[in-house]
């Protein structure tokens, strides 16, 4: 059978494809780009039905139906604060449906192994293509299907449980079982062991076992790196998720799914580059779990951390005529982002300049706290990057810094001892004032200790940081 | 160990070193309180409400036998000073570079003495920096005193009865005393003007509600950082056009409040004689450093006067004193952090510890020593000195760079195009046709990418995670090509394949689209 025409549609999806994620530049062709995705996704979805796929399609079509209910349920029921744990838990659903079809492909080789030996002809597109192969290309076949299936189960396991990191169904801190990362190294060699007997023709155990050692080191991988660091494991989970996908493609001879998985996984692997440099880290440190170890005393930090109330935090905001506020995780934990939003409406109708500044790593996530504040409506013009504003803050009267603390800690510039050294942060503390409204004096997610609290122009607004909020807000009228 | 307060031998001191509160706070770090007879009756406590609060209340001299620890506000008289004893610890103003004979006399007696005023002006010492507290106070005073002789409100006011036009007030020096003033006086609602040779506080002054009163004048000005945070010395040029700037002020103002000090020096004379003459008739000068001669020409300390154009000015040097309720209550609790420093354990034991900053800069006499001057302070204080700016880079200088990058740049991208074309072509060599085919179009798709995604706005990467996300989905096509086969066990795998990834397409795209329908310009 030919497929001229599910090839055509093919390179119209993946064109599609490559507009939707160049779209993404800007928030205007943004709205635009989303279509694009969605009708590449259609044509590439409604090409293989009529094309290679057409057996069996109406289960296919109830399947795609069922799929779309569910998907309809968690897109529209979910709170945009728990963004970061959906993004990880759909990874882990493509790494699962890797791993599957990785699996019935397998099977299919063997298949098609029986009915060659027994001389009879073989069904299906992808059996056919199979029976088509000389020896050498089956072998090749093999390990990208096992290439498939390992990322796939690495990815799997690897979003379960950032997802429950994030949600905070597991403890969010680095663990480990003993042995660190020679478990891994353990499960990977045994995985590279078990590729050389499948290859022998070991049969379909190895593949098992394969799988279950990938899906280990996807559990251990994760497991062992601090909740502070999600933000990259997620963006490297997405990256994954799409070279399994293009290591499928290879062993099912599709164009289209190599050039996605391609696309996504180099997407996937530029975003953990960005967040890692934003972080100052290296990647291999990031994934390797923690943060590297101090190389000495950090600097003791001297002084109290003076607390203020709701009275002085309005009053300050009322003489003030610029105000930047500096919006971290702890502004999505308390659901803050509305009452955010309506302080800064105040204040600017009272004719002061409001911005926000973002730094890369704020929130778990990247771009969290944009989409948040977003949600709450706030205009996107006023809303930073730290790169923009990060000069403006020695001109600025007062600063608010909600539930964020590494990213603004002055250590990473002053301290060469501190664990985030040279960690570009937001300069917050050249400010004339700053209030940092905070649950309470402890160091936070990753246990830095924060001089800037200590400083003389910070004072310290206790409390959960919606109803800190809320609070001001009567006393602005 | 004992602490006690005895009462202010100074004429006219009402003043008192412990209050009720502060031996409350005193006994919970393991000290006996004890205090003179009538000590507090001055400012307002009497010997009842000391004893309700647990403290011991002794006759005469006996204090000075007793305690182990005498806290005092003024300095010691010399017959005060002969009382102390061996090991004693004196806690009082004690200005030693102008009583170097007290000291001595402290030396001998083998006492151990902290001066208050000689608290290093860092951030963790500000809570007993007692020379803040009261020049607070004195600020505050000074406009109540000068709104005291003087004849007109502070306001202005438009009544049924005649306009009245609000005061001008000119404050000379904006220390703490100084800010303070500007504070009240804006808060009684005059027009209020400051000056101060530091231009680092103009903010401070503004920020304060006064107006900063501009010298136009090129000279480097030294900071007050060098100098702890006081002002130093100016020029005899810088002087001059001070002097001018007031001159052309003095008949405009309705009140001067002079608050300018100089560490260890007289008072540099601001507001002179011809000054004085210029204001008008029932205006008033208050003079805040009248104890070290005064910034005005005509001051008296102690005294009021009126000079013979009717210009009142006030030369008091007790302002403190004239508030001794509220001075008393924030000294005392000054004394008392202080206390908390000397007492580390909580144990009612002094820990007199040298190494430490603070206590090592107030002390003037320890252990039968003279330990004033006290060496520079470990943590500098205000703000450290400013960066030097980057070299400016010369035109040659930064050409020379740019080549330099641009050839790095090169170096590395030939570098990478190489070993890229070189391992797809070891790739090429062992690999059979069929799969080089795809090889190419992965490597183009890597390729494209990277190229497309560097380009996405850092606040859409939320969204680019929901996009690439939803059509990683694609490895729908893999389970739909397989669900139509034979085998049952892969037709179920495959049926799982296409659900579960449905579900990601749907709900990715979905979010992605209620994400982006948030953004939105103002």
């Amino acid at each position: 059978m030919d497929f001229g025409f599910t090839t055509a549609a093919y390179v119209v999806a993946a064109v599609l494809f490559i507009f939707s994620l160049g779209g993404l530049s800007g928030q205007e062709s943004a709205k635009r780009a989303v279509w694009y995705g969605i009708v590449g996704m259609a044509i590439a979805v409604v090409a293989t039905l009529i094309g290679p796929g057409a057996g069996l399609w109406p289960l296919s079509i109830i399947l795609i139906a069922i799929g779309a209910v569910v998907g309809y349920q968690l897109a529209t029921k979910v709170e945009m604060t728990q963004m970061p744990e959906l993004v990880a838990i759909m990874h882990s659903l493509v790494g699962l449906a890797a791993v599957f079809v990785g699996c019935s492909a397998d099977m299919t080789i063997g298949m098609v192994d029986a009915a060659k030996a027994a001389g009879e002809g073989v069904e299906g597109v992808f059996a056919e293509l199979v029976a088509k192969k000389t020896p050498i290309e089956i072998t090749i076949l093999q390990v990208e299907l096992v290439l498939g299936i390992w990322i796939g189960a690495v990815t799997f396991t690897g979003s379960v449980i950032a997802y429950g990191k994030l949600s905070g169904r597991v403890d969010s801190a680095a663990t480990q079982l003993p042995g660190g990362h020679l478990l891994n190294a353990a499960a990977a060699i045994l995985s590279v062991l078990l590729l050389m007997m499948y290859l022998g023709g070991s049969g379909s155990w190895t593949l098992v076992l394969m799988t279950l050692a990938a899906l280990f080191i996807g559990y251990h991988l994760i497991m062992g790196i601090g909740g502070a660091d999600m933000p990259v494991v997620v963006s490297m989970l997405n990256s994954y998720s799409g070279w399994a996908a293009a290591a499928i493609g290879f062993s099912l001879g599709n164009d289209l799914l190599i050039v996605v998985g391609a696309l996504v996984g180099s997407s996937g692997a530029i975003l953990s580059y960005i967040m890692c440099k934003a972080m100052n880290r290296s990647f291999i440190s990031v994934i390797l779990g923690g943060f590297g170890g101090a190389k000495g005393d950090q600097m003791a930090v001297e002084g109290e951390q003076i607390a203020i109330d709701a009275d002085g935090v309005a009053a300050a905001l009322a003489e003030a005529d610029s105000v930047i506020i500096v919006p971290g995780y702890g502004m999505a934990v308390a659901q803050a982002q509305q009452s955010v939003s309506e302080l800064t409406r105040k204040m600017r109708a009272a004719g002061k300049e409001v911005r926000f500044a973002i730094h890369p790593v704020a929130g778990r996530l990247p771009g969290l706290m944009n989409v948040l504040l977003a949600e709450a409506k706030v205009p996107y013009d006023i809303v930073l990057e730290m790169d923009e504003i990060n000069e403006d803050f020695p001109e600025t009267d007062v600063v608010i810094v909600i539930g964020s603390n590494d990213i603004v800690n002055p250590a990473a510039q002053d301290d060469p001892n501190s664990p985030i050294a040279g960690m570009p942060v937001l300069e917050v503390w050249k400010a004339k004032q700053v209030f940092v409204s905070k649950r309470g004096q402890g160091t936070g997610y990753s246990g830095i200790e924060n001089p800037l609290f200590y400083k003389e122009n910070t004072r310290m607004f206790y409390g959960d940081a919606k109803a800190s909020v809320d609070s001001l807000l009567p006393k602005l009228d | 160990m004992k602490i006690g307060a005895p009462k202010e031998s100074a004429a006219g001191e009402a003043r008192v070193a412990m209050t009720p509160q502060s031996a409350k706070d005193l006994q919970k770090l393991g000290y006996e309180c004890l205090i003179e007879e009538g000590a507090g009756e001055a400012a307002g406590f009497g010997d009842a409400a000391y004893q309700e609060a647990g403290v011991t209340i002794v006759s005469g001299s006996a204090i000075w036998d007793d305690a182990d620890v005498v806290a005092k506000v003024r300095p010691p008289t010399d017959d005060e000073a002969m009382k102390l004893s061996e090991g004693q610890t004196l806690i009082s103003f004690f200005y030693p570079a102008a009583n170097e004979a007290l000291m001595e006399t402290a030396k001998s007696r083998g006492a151990n003495v902290i001066a208050m005023d000689m608290v290093p002006r860092i951030s963790r010492a500000q809570k007993m920096d007692a020379l803040s507290s009261m020049a607070n106070i004195a600020g505050y005073r000074a406009v109540i005193e000068a709104g005291n002789n003087f004849g007109r409100f502070f306001t202005g006011q438009v009544t049924a009865a005649g306009k009245v036009p609000p005061a001008k007030v000119l404050v000379v020096g904006a220390g703490v005393a100084g800010l303070a003033a500007i504070g009240t006086a804006t808060s009684l609602g005059a027009i209020t003007l400051a000056f101060d040779v530091r231009p680092e506080v103009a903010e401070q002054i503004e920020s304060m509600g006064a107006e900063f009163v501009f010298l136009e004048f090129n000279e480097e000005q030294t900071d007050g950082a060098a100098t702890g945070g006081y002002a130093a010395p100016s020029s005899p040029e810088f002087r001059e056009a001070q002097l001018a700037k007031f001159r052309e002020l003095a008949p405009d103002v309705d009140i001067v409040i002079t608050t300018a000090l100089i560490p260890n020096r007289d008072a540099p004379v601001l507001w002179t004689k011809d000054m004085v003459e210029m204001m008008k008739p029932g205006s008033v000068i208050v003079d805040l450093a009248a104890e070290r001669g005064g910034n005005c020409e005509l001051t008296v300390a102690d005294e009021k006067i009126v000079t013979d154009n009717g210009v009142t000015i006030v030369g008091y040097t007790d302002f403190p004193s004239r508030m001794a309720t509220q001075s008393s209550l924030l000294y005392s609790t000054n004394i008392r952090h202080m206390m908390t420093d000397l007492t580390p354990e909580k144990d009612g034991q002094v820990v007199h510890d040298m190494e430490d900053d603070v206590i090592r800069g107030a002390t003037v006499t320890h252990a039968g020593e003279i330990t004033y001057p006290p060496p520079p302070p470990k943590v500098q204080a205000i703000a450290a000195q400013p960066k030097a700016a980057p070299k400016e880079l010369t035109a040659e200088e930064k050409r020379a760079q740019e080549v330099l990058a641009f050839k790095k740049e090169t170096r590395n991208q030939v570098g990478l195009l190489a070993i890229g074309a070189a391992a797809i072509l070891a790739v090429g060599l062992v690999a059979p046709a069929s799969f080089m085919q795809h090889f190419i179009v992965f490597v183009l798709s890597v390729f494209v990418g990277f190229q497309v995604i560097w380009n996405v706005s850092h606040s859409l990467h939320t969204p680019l995670m929901a996009v690439t996300n939803a059509i990683s989905s694609i490895i729908i096509l893999g389970a739909l090509m397989q669900v139509g086969s034979s085998s049952w066990l892969i037709m179920i795998l495959a049926a799982l394949g296409i659900l579960m990834a449905a579900v990601n397409i749907f709900g990715g795209f979905l979010v992605t689209r209620r994400m982006l329908a948030m953004f939105q310009k103002s």
